[in-house]
C-alpha cells in the first residue's frame, strides 16, 4: 500500500470520527475540540489533493478564528447543557435511519459520478505543472479574472462584522460616557463661573 | 490501490450525512446546530476542490475559497445571534424560541 493511501486513509478516518464526536460529545467544549480535529484532518486531505493555499487558510481561519469564537461562546454562556440534550434519544432512530440511507444513496451517485462523469478518465490529482504552484495558479485567477467577485466577499466579511457588532453590542444607563457634542459646545464664557462670597457663607455647589 | 476521486467524494458524503444529522438529533442546542453546519459546508469544500484538483481547473479551489468566508461570517453572525438571544431569555433552548410565530 503506498505512503498515499495510507495518509488518506488515516486522515480520512480521524476527519469522520471527530465529526461523529462532534455531534455526540456531552460537553459541548469537547465538541468544539472535536470540530478542530476534523478541521484539521480535513486540511490534511486537502494537502494530499494538491491544495496547499486551502488547507493553510483552513487552518488559520477555521482553527485559529471560527473555532475559538465557538469556544469563546460556549465558554461565555452560563447555560445548563444536559437539560439541552433530553430529545436526543427520542431522535436518535429515525435520524440515523435518515442518515444511513443518506449516506448510502450520496456514496452511490459519488461512485457513479466519479467512474462515468466528467473526471472519470482522470485518476490522480493535478500534478504541479512546471513552474506554476497551487498559490500562483490561485492568485493568478483570483485577481484578475474573479477580482470583483473577491471585492464582493470582502464586503460580505465586512457586513458580518459590522452585523456581530450592532447585534451584540449594548448602551447601559448609568455609565459615564464620552459626549463629543457636549465637549464641542462648550465656550470659555460657559465652562467658568464668577462667584463674589460673602465671608462666613461660602458657596452652594 | 490508488486513491481516486471516489474515495474524496465518499469521505466528503460521510461527512454531510454527520451534520444533517447532529441537526436532526440535537434540535435544542443551537451551538451544536452552529457546529454541524460547519461541518456540512466543509464536506462540500471536500467536494470543491477534489473535483478541482482531478479536474485540473483550480475555479473550484476559488470557489471554495468564497465558501469558507461565507461559512467564517455565518458563524460570526450566528454566534452574535445567540449571545443577544442567550441575554433575552437566559437559555439557548431554540425550541422555545417560537415567540414570533404567527
Amino acid at each position: 500500500m503506498p505512503l498515499q493511501a495510507i495518509a488518506f486513509y488515516a486522515l480520512a478516518a480521524v476527519t469522520v470520527f471527530a465529526g461523529l464526536a462532534v455531534v455526540f460529545a456531552r460537553n459541548p467544549v469537547h465538541s468544539v475540540l472535536f470540530l478542530i480535529t476534523a478541521f484539521f484532518s480535513a486540511a490534511g486531505l486537502f494537502v494530499l489533493m494538491g491544495a496547499e493555499f486551502l488547507a493553510m487558510m483552513l487552518v488559520v481561519v477555521y482553527v485559529g478564528a471560527v473555532a475559538v469564537l465557538f469556544l469563546f461562546v460556549v465558554m461565555m454562556l452560563d447555560v445548563d447543557f444536559a437539560t439541552l440534550r433530553q430529545g436526543f434519544a427520542r431522535y436518535l432512530p429515525l435520524g440515523g435511519l435518515v442518515a444511513a440511507v443518506l449516506t448510502v444513496e450520496m456514496v452511490l451517485a459519488a461512485t457513479s459520478v466519479a467512474h462515468r462523469g466528467a473526471a472519470s478518465g482522470s485518476t490522480a490529482p493535478a500534478a504541479p505543472n512546471g513552474a506554476m504552484t497551487n498559490v500562483e495558479a490561485i492568485g493568478r485567477l483570483l485577481y484578475t479574472q474573479y477580482v470583483y467577485v473577491f471585492q464582493a466577499a470582502g464586503l460580505v466579511l465586512l457586513v458580518a462584522m459590522i452585523g456581530a457588532i450592532v447585534l451584540t453590542l449594548k448602551h447601559r444607563s448609568g455609565v459615564k460616557r464620552q459626549s463629543v457634542a457636549a465637549q464641542m459646545a462648550r465656550t470659555a464664557k460657559g465652562g467658568m463661573k464668577l462667584v463674589s462670597i460673602t465671608s462666613g457663607e461660602g458657596v452652594d455647589a | 490501490m490508488t486513491i481516486g476521486l471516489d474515495h474524496y467524494l465518499a469521505v466528503a458524503a460521510i461527512l454531510f450525512t454527520i451534520g444533517v444529522f447532529g441537526i436532526f438529533v440535537n434540535r435544542r442546542n443551537v451551538i451544536v446546530i452552529l457546529m454541524s453546519i460547519e461541518l456540512i459546508l466543509l464536506a462540500v469544500n471536500i467536494n470543491l476542490v477534489a473535483f478541482s484538483s482531478f479536474l485540473h481547473d483550480v475555479v473550484g479551489q476559488i470557489f471554495a475559497l468564497f465558501v469558507l468566508t461565507v461559512a467564517a461570517a455565518e458563524a460570526a453572525v450566528g454566534l452574535a445571534i445567540l449571545v443577544t438571544f442567550f441575554r433575552w431569555r437566559g437559555d439557548i433552548a431554540v425550541d422555545d424560541a417560537s415567540m414570533m410565530k404567527g
